[in-house]
């Protein structure tokens, strides 16, 4: 059973990303960017027609879509997704190291806004309509409302300009290579984008485990525990901790696809070097290589947030558990 | 053990707008249970029998009120004394299955329960396998999920989650309901037993033959008021029966060929006057003035003008 659902999930990722595969080259094929002048540049002007079609001819631009198309496609199955022109670098290895920069700051937030959001909405449901709840719903609202950017920027004017604690840019000094700077300073430059990211994640999680806190409160067994003589906390805490942080969990993972929205502003803001800033040069300097492998990246990505999620469904609700097989 | 006299029980809705609307759903209900005794309560759907269960044990909703005197083992049963009581005195079996949380096993929440109930860490497992095995569940049944239970073996496990502690009084909500007649008259022995332990239970059927069987006294409710107390006895017959709505209920019984019909009675919130006045036969104009009071009867008490 459980070999049948990866298989399934294996074959809706199969055509997920041809669909997006085909979706982006449709896009870029039709957009006003011309690749020979996104390709020479500066250069533009002392550049003769002549060669703008040599350049044209070696890169098959004068052959039509559909081939281009299965040409381009034919590269990527094997592996191959371009050269970056800002970067010149193949676009593979621009990822990979972009990725692991963002991916420090989208962990460190993530896990911020979950565990913090998840307590939040405990406590928010289990003192339904208290002031505590009131001040906790308050403050969900008024993040879910807020953009990211804003939050970034006021942090930055507080923190890193007036107070100087933290600093106005990047993920390691300047002047410094990745490798050069210590853990800590990577930390300290680390710490403003991902509170500011995790700040606006946990409205989301927080509202939505107080809802779930709140049902499982009202819910049949948590009415027969009291009977029992449980306390509120004692239902919250022995009772449905379980009912609730199960769609909690799911939740989380599933927005993996705003954690990546929120980290492409984020990172802007602070010019922190990662996937998502990467993602916006590649946009406004027309690398289409690079742009391509980004967005296949990222449908990659947000698959695999709601894989997990589903994953985590199947191994611990035990209604699903023993349909695939693993309890007896 | 237990008295209860003149309970209500208000809930308070929020209309369109921010209109307070009340409605009563129980007012004049009356009580009583000594020792060792076995109580049925019975009535129709919606008559609020599992709302007096719930009020007993103050797990109501927030938003019901409710009014009366009860009195446990001869003393008021305030908020705070119920707290302390909760699953050690008062133990409930809850009417439906979903009580059961669908995400734990089954052993780990009737050990909960035991814990509860006062049995230390060391005693609770040995409690627990007891009370399995008293109720005739399989020691494996323990780290089964509910989903994974028959219908009457979730039954036997909230039998077993409510009488695993030593609870003097079991507020019983419909035990027997979907289970064969076998099963279910097995149930009802044990609950038996338990009252002939010095334990009193408050079943609350709809099933009146089979609870007659095991009952010592019967407490009639209709739309929320109490209307009749009598011995399992008086039952054996219709002469011995004072209250008009009780000789329907009994009339409507299979081994009494279903003479009469019932339909639900509902609490109509702006009458005066007897709960049963529009389904009486015996329905004069005092009926409609004013509510009849609890009268004591020979052995029982009845609550109708013309008794
Ligand atoms: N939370 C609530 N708010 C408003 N009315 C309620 C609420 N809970 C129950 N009631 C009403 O109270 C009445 C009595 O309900 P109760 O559950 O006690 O019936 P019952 O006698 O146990 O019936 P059954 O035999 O079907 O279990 C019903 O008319 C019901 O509509
Ligand atoms: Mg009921």
């Amino acid at each position: 059973m459980i070999t049948q659902f990866l298989l399934v999930k294996t074959f809706r990722l199969i055509l997920l990303i041809a669909a997006v595969a085909t979706l982006s080259f449709v896009l870029v094929s039709s957009s006003p960017v011309d690749p020979v002048d996104a390709y020479v540049g500066a250069a533009m002007l002392r550049i003769s027609p002549d060669q703008r079609e040599v350049i044209a001819k070696r890169w098959g631009l004068d052959r039509p879509p559909v081939e281009r198309f299965g040409r381009w496609a034919g590269q990527m199955a094997t592996g191959n997704f371009g050269v970056s022109t800002i970067f010149n670098e193949p676009v593979l290895s621009v990822i990979g190291k972009r990725f692991i920069t963002s991916f420090w700051l989208m962990a460190l937030a993530w896990s911020l806004s979950g565990a913090l959001g998840f307590g939040l909405g405990l406590i928010a449901g289990a003192r339904e309509d208290t002031l505590l709840d009131r001040s906790i719903r308050l403050y969900a609202y008024t993040m879910a409302s807020t953009p990211t950017f804003w939050v970034g920027m006021i942090l930055l004017m507080i923190f890193s300009v007036s107070l100087g604690w933290t600093p106005v840019c990047c993920a390691w000094p300047p002047g410094l290579s990745a490798e050069q700077a210590t853990l800590w300073q990577r930390l300290h430059h680390l710490l403003l984008p991902a509170i500011t990211l995790s700040l606006i994640g946990i409205a989301q999680i927080t509202l939505h485990t107080r809802e779930k806190t709140i049902e499982a409160l009202r819910s049949d067994y948590s009415i027969f525990a009291r009977a029992q003589g449980e306390s509120t906390i004692g239902i919250v805490f022995r009772r449905a901790l379980r009912n609730v942080a199960l769609p909690a969990v799911t939740l989380q993972f599933a927005s993996l696809g705003e954690l990546f929205g929120g980290a492409v502003l984020a990172e802007q803001v602070f010019a922190y070097p990662g996937l998502g800033r990467t993602t916006v040069e590649a946009g406004i300097r027309g690398d289409i290589p690079l742009l391509l492998g980004i967005v296949l990246f990222s449908t990659i990505f947000v698959f695999t947030g709601n894989f997990m999620a589903d994953l985590i469904y199947h191994l611990v609700d035990p209604r699903l558990r023993k349909a695939t097989g693993a309890i007896s | 053990m237990l008295d209860i006299q003149d309970l209500s029980i208000r809930f308070t809705r929020y209309t369109f707008g921010l209109k307070k609307k009340e409605t009563c759903v129980v007012q004049g209900l009356d009580l009583s249970i000594a020792p060792g005794q076995v109580m049925a309560v019975i009535g129709q759907s919606g008559a609020g029998k599992s709302l007096l269960a719930h009020a007993l044990l103050g797990i109501l909703p927030r938003n019901a009120q409710v009014e009366g005197r009860v009195f446990f083992k001869g003393k008021p049963l305030t908020p705070e004394r119920l707290s302390t009581l909760r699953g050690r005195e008062i133990a409930l079996i809850p009417q439906s299955i979903t009580a059961l949380n669908p995400l734990l096993r089954v052993g780990v929440q009737v050990a909960r329960a035991a814990r509860l109930s006062g049995i230390s860490k060391k005693d609770a497992p040995t409690t627990v396998n007891r009370a399995f095995s008293r109720y005739l569940l399989q020691k494996e049944v323990a780290t089964w999920f509910p989903f994974q239970l028959s219908g009457g073996m979730a039954r036997r496990v909230l039998t077993a989650t409510a009488t695993v502690g030593m609870a003097d009084l079991i507020l019983a909500d419909e035990p027997t309901s979907g289970l064969d007649p076998a099963t279910a008259k097995e149930a009802l022995g044990h609950l038996r037993e338990l009252a002939d332990t010095g334990k009193a239970v408050l079943l609350i059927t709809h099933d009146i033959e089979a609870a007659l069987k095991i009952a010592d006294m019967v407490t009639v409710f209709c739309a929320g008021t109490t209307v009749e107390v009598a011995s399992a006895d008086d039952f054996k017959g219709l002469g011995q029966l004072r209250h008009p709505y009780t000789r329907a209920l009994w009339n409507a019984l299979p081994a009494n060929s279903f003479i009469g019909t019932m339909k639900p009675i509902e609490r109509s919130p702006n009458t005066t006057g007897c709960p049963f006045q529009t389904c009486c036969n015996e329905q004069d104009a005092v009926c409609g003035h004013s509510t009849p009071e609890l009268k004591h009867s020979s052995a029982g008490r009845v609550r109708c003008h013309h008794a």
